[in-house]
């Protein structure tokens, strides 16, 4: 890489921190409890919108796996969202009314507050409905992954999103709340997720899983992107490029061994495709606030009417991490 | 006589007091050192929480960089404060603030007892040890390091390579030779004195202080100046990674360690509860006292290595994306391409799934879509028979398939008429068993009913692209196990070339064929070759076809040919 690329980079860096400061004032603290961080805490941030009925599993789920504090961006619900997240003890809620499009589709609002309260934490990035799964995630807390990772001074962690979908229509099982969603959507594709490398960050591109086998089939390069680097130690010079799908400086997006061997890695099984789908599909193709003029739930509305069903006999049942494991979708690398 | 604990202390104090309390509960002294670095706080209330228990010291504390002399200065105070101030102590073991003891005290104090001239060090001749990180060895003792390897890496490895250049030479000692091992052991109270009050220990110390990582070397090399009785190895159940970093034991380690037998383990992480509690807690259960044996649970951390070094070959994910050459297997498993066999044979397909038990695919790379075996829309691993999709990414498709289908041996058809692009990738995969029937693309067109010039065109593309195949295939390059035969050597004799490749799929079976595949019926098909030729276009990949099919049809009569036994 030539020194007038990584400069060229390194300038990519600087605005898109730049952008994020600025959007700061975009948001308006609902509930901060910011004071009750302490250091080493384990970090989640997340931006959401109209999520009420996942919020008690999601912030069950993440503190069972030892997430101390909790930071959310509410964009905007209606639903009660802001009133219920304000009432948890570990959780701090900005609310903001902007585009979450021109906020890089939330990204820009996580980053300033990653840039402010994250720095020299482990922060975990994930959406409402992905839930991190790791090695040994059944019997360690995430605090024993981070610790591993410190003193293998590793700084980035990749969890390649899972996409899981209920046997039959998505919505003939309402998802109840406070249930685990993956009772409803207990299924995944195994082995059809195709990957390339990004020559400019380094990083990995996936795509794949369900959506490519049905709604994508016949313009596969506009699948969505499954590669997803959502645990950082991080530190206030880094900046997200696209979601989490990369970083920058490049060398956090160094997730993988290019060598033969495989370093350790987790999944986010996505919870999108349960009853709650249609509707928010929907909605965002009312709002167009989503990746490409909302092209993806363009594709899943035909997909809907034509196929409702992701289910096919080659799709495999979630049991626990290790099935992920020896089916090749994450690994344990070197932590046993 | 009893055994004294030393241990080293820098982090989660609160756990090192804890197996500091089990110990001297037990009646064996312990002296604690904490690093310097260690905050004043921390340390005084470490001290105070061990406050009730007067067989519990605290030695002068040093400040223990990683590799630097600390350590060993830190250990020698704290040993010459054990050897003075407890006298009934046997044997002394060097601990740290994360290990935790696996068995019963009694049971190691007993196991001591019984071998009470003997020292447990690891202690191995440079020459022997094959763990060094950074290639450094018997260059420990030779080169000098005043340069932290953390914190200024490039000054200590150029200063490294300066010395080496110019042939910079420390002098060891007389009467020392240099030998490494695990920084924990257990000596004797005779030969730690001994090291100690050593008349040499000054010129010792001076020069150790100038070797690298001197913790894995000074007891190491100067045990062997004093000992009468040495077992090389460490009482300490300890792992070691691929960067030499310590493997972490967890609560579900609990049954791995308890197998182990080892008295010691380390390094614990901090928050397992689950172990603190089962192994500080639990009394001797009466168990028959068996030795100690590590060898149990390597294996674990052993395919941990492989796994982090090696991977698993074939598979391609988010964790490894391996470089060209350097995959480890570009596929999986063994599989096979067969080019022009559905042309010329009417059932080849079903026949082959019959014969070798192989799971057998159409056109896995056609332009419409991906036939999938038995007309499946969707394959192993929810794998779509789109050939956008396929084509968007085709060496995904191919290794995910390869991979979905471990187990099972996949064998599909290709040809001129698909994708060529996936070529170079196959004919270089050790893995790929590729059939060619070169010309065999001709027979579609001989029977299809298009008229003259668009066979005509057609073929002359066919051929072109074959040709081009076969090259690649010719190439030096080409790992794969690659078989051509033009067509008319294959008709003259299929039963011996199709033998060879079933042997190959299933090579347990070693049946002899009875039954052939259903050649197609090519009476004329000389004829149509020729019709190519006077159209202008030069048919070269069919071998020698006669024009008219009265010589062929004497040798090769148009029936399933039967081998015979």
């Amino acid at each position: 890489m030539s020194i007038f690329s990584r400069y060229m980079l390194r300038l990519e860096r600087k605005r898109w921190r730049i952008r994020a400061f600025r959007k700061r004032r975009e948001l308006k603290p609902v509930v901060s409890r910011v004071s009750l961080i302490s250091p080493g805490d384990i970090l989640l941030f997340s931006t959401l919108r109209n999520e009420r009925v996942r919020l008690p599993y999601l912030l069950r789920y993440y503190r069972d796996l030892g997430v101390d504090h909790f930071l959310f961006v509410d964009n905007g619900s209606d639903d009660g969202t802001r009133e219920y997240l304000s009432r948890q003890p570990d959780v701090s809620v900005w609310g903001t009314n902007h585009s979450y499009k021109r906020s890089r589709f939330g990204v820009d609002w996580l980053m300033w507050l990653q840039s402010k309260y994250g720095h020299g934490h482990w922060t975990l990035c994930v959406d409402a409905d992905e839930f991190f799964v790791y090695p040994f995630c059944d019997t360690r807390p995430m605090r024993a992954l981070t610790d591993w990772l410190d003193a293998s001074s590793i700084k980035a962690f990749s969890a390649m999103l899972l996409d899981m979908y209920p046997k039959g229509p998505i919505d003939a099982q309402p998802y109840v709340e406070g249930h685990d969603p993956f009772e409803i959507a207990a299924y995944f594709d195994s082995g059809n997720y195709l990957i390339s490398r990004n020559g400019l960050y380094g990083n990995l591109w996936i795509q794949g899983g369900p959506r490519a086998r049905t709604f994508f089939t016949d313009k596969p390069e506009r699948a969505p992107a499954l590669n997803k680097i959502p645990l950082v130690k991080w530190d206030r010079d880094y900046a997200y490029v696209r979601s989490t799908h990369m970083l920058l400086p490049r060398g956090l997006n160094l997730v993988y061994d290019d060598w033969g061997g495989e370093k350790a890695s987790g999944c986010l099984l996505h919870a999108k495709f349960l009853d709650t789908f249609t509707a928010k599909a929907l909605e965002e193709l009312q709002r167009r606030q989503h990746y490409a003029d909302s092209h993806e739930y363009k594709s899943y509305k035909s997909g809907m009417n034509a196929h409702p069903d992701l289910w096919c006999k080659w799709s495999e049942k979630y049991i626990n991490w290790r099935q992920l494991e020896i089916l090749g979708l994450m690994s344990k690398g070197n932590w046993a | 006589m009893s055994v004294g604990f030393i241990m080293m202390c820098h982090t989660a104090l609160d756990r090192a007091a804890q197996v500091a309390r089990h110990w001297a509960r037990h009646d064996c002294p312990v002296v604690i050192h904490v690093d310097r670095r260690v905050k004043r706080r921390a340390y005084d209330k470490l001290v105070s929480d061990l406050a009730d228990l007067d067989n519990v010291q605290f030695s002068a504390r040093f400040s223990c960089e990683w590799g630097t002399w600390g350590l060993v200065a830190a250990t020698q105070s704290a040993a010459e404060l054990m050897v003075q101030r407890f006298s009934g102590v046997g044997h002394v073991f060097l601990a740290s603030g994360s290990c935790l003891p696996l068995r019963p005290i009694e049971e190691l104090v007993s196991y001591l007892a019984e071998r009470s001239q003997t020292d447990f060090i690891e202690s191995v001749t440079t020459e022997d040890v094959g763990w060094t990180i950074g290639g450094l060895d018997i260059e420990r003792f030779t080169l000098r390091f005043p340069f932290s390897w953390r914190k200024q890496r490039r000054l200590f490895d150029g200063y490294v390579r300066l010395q080496r250049r110019i042939g910079l030479r420390r002098r060891i000692p007389a009467g020392v030779i240099p030998h490494l091992g695990s920084q924990w052991w257990c000596l004797t109270r005779k030969t730690l004195a001994a090291i100690l009050t050593s008349p040499d220990r000054e010129a010792h110390d001076h020069y150790f202080r100038r070797v690298w990582i001197p913790d894995e070397s000074y007891f190491q090399t100067l045990v062997r100046l004093f000992s009468s009785r040495i077992e090389s190895r460490s009482l300490t159940l300890s792992k070691f990674d691929f960067q030499g970093k310590p493997h972490v034991f967890y609560d579900d380690h609990l049954q791995l360690l308890r197998r182990s037998d080892c008295f010691v383990a380390r390094k614990i992480w901090p928050h397992a509860d689950k172990l603190y509690r089962a192994f500080l807690t639990g009394d001797s259960n009466g168990q028959p006292m068996a030795e100690p044996n590590a060898g149990k649970i390597d294996r674990l951390f052993a395919k941990a290595i492989e796994r982090r070094t090696k991977g698993r070959g074939g598979l391609y994910m988010q964790s490894r994306f391996p470089k060209p050459s350097w995959e480890n297997g570009k596929t999986a498993a063994a599989y096979s391409v067969f080019q022009g066999f559905n042309d010329l044979f009417e059932d080849f397909d079903e026949w082959l799934a019959k014969v070798s038990g192989a799971r057998v695919h159409g056109h896995l790379f056609a332009p419409e879509r991906a036939e999938f075996a038995d007309g499946q829309t969707v394959y192993s691993g929810g794998l779509p028979d789109s050939a956008a999709v396929r084509d968007y990414n085709a060496k995904s498709f191919l290794t995910n398939l390869i991979w979905n289908t471990r187990g099972e041996r996949q064998c599909f058809q290709f040809g001129p008429r698909d994708l060529q692009s996936i070529n170079p990738f196959i004919a270089t995969d050790p893995n790929a068993q590729i059939s060619v029937i070169s010309g065999a693309w001709a027979v579609p067109l001989f029977y299809s009913s298009q008229d003259a010039s668009e066979v005509r065109k057609e073929a002359a593309v066919m051929q072109r692209i074959e040709v081009e195949h076969l090259k690649l295939l010719r190439s030096s390059p080409v790992k794969a196990r690659v078989r051509i035969w033009t067509m008319a050597e294959f008709i003259d004799s299929p039963m011996e070339p199709l033998q060879t490749i079933v042997d190959e799929i299933s090579p347990r079976a070693m049946r002899r064929l009875a039954e052939a595949p259903r050649m197609a019926d090519l009476e004329g098909f000389g004829q149509f070759l020729q019709s190519l030729r006077n159209q202008g276009m030069q048919p070269t990949l069919m071998g020698d076809f006669p024009v008219s099919d009265d010589e062929r049809r004497t040798s090769t009569p148009r029936v399933r040919p039967y081998l015979v036994k």
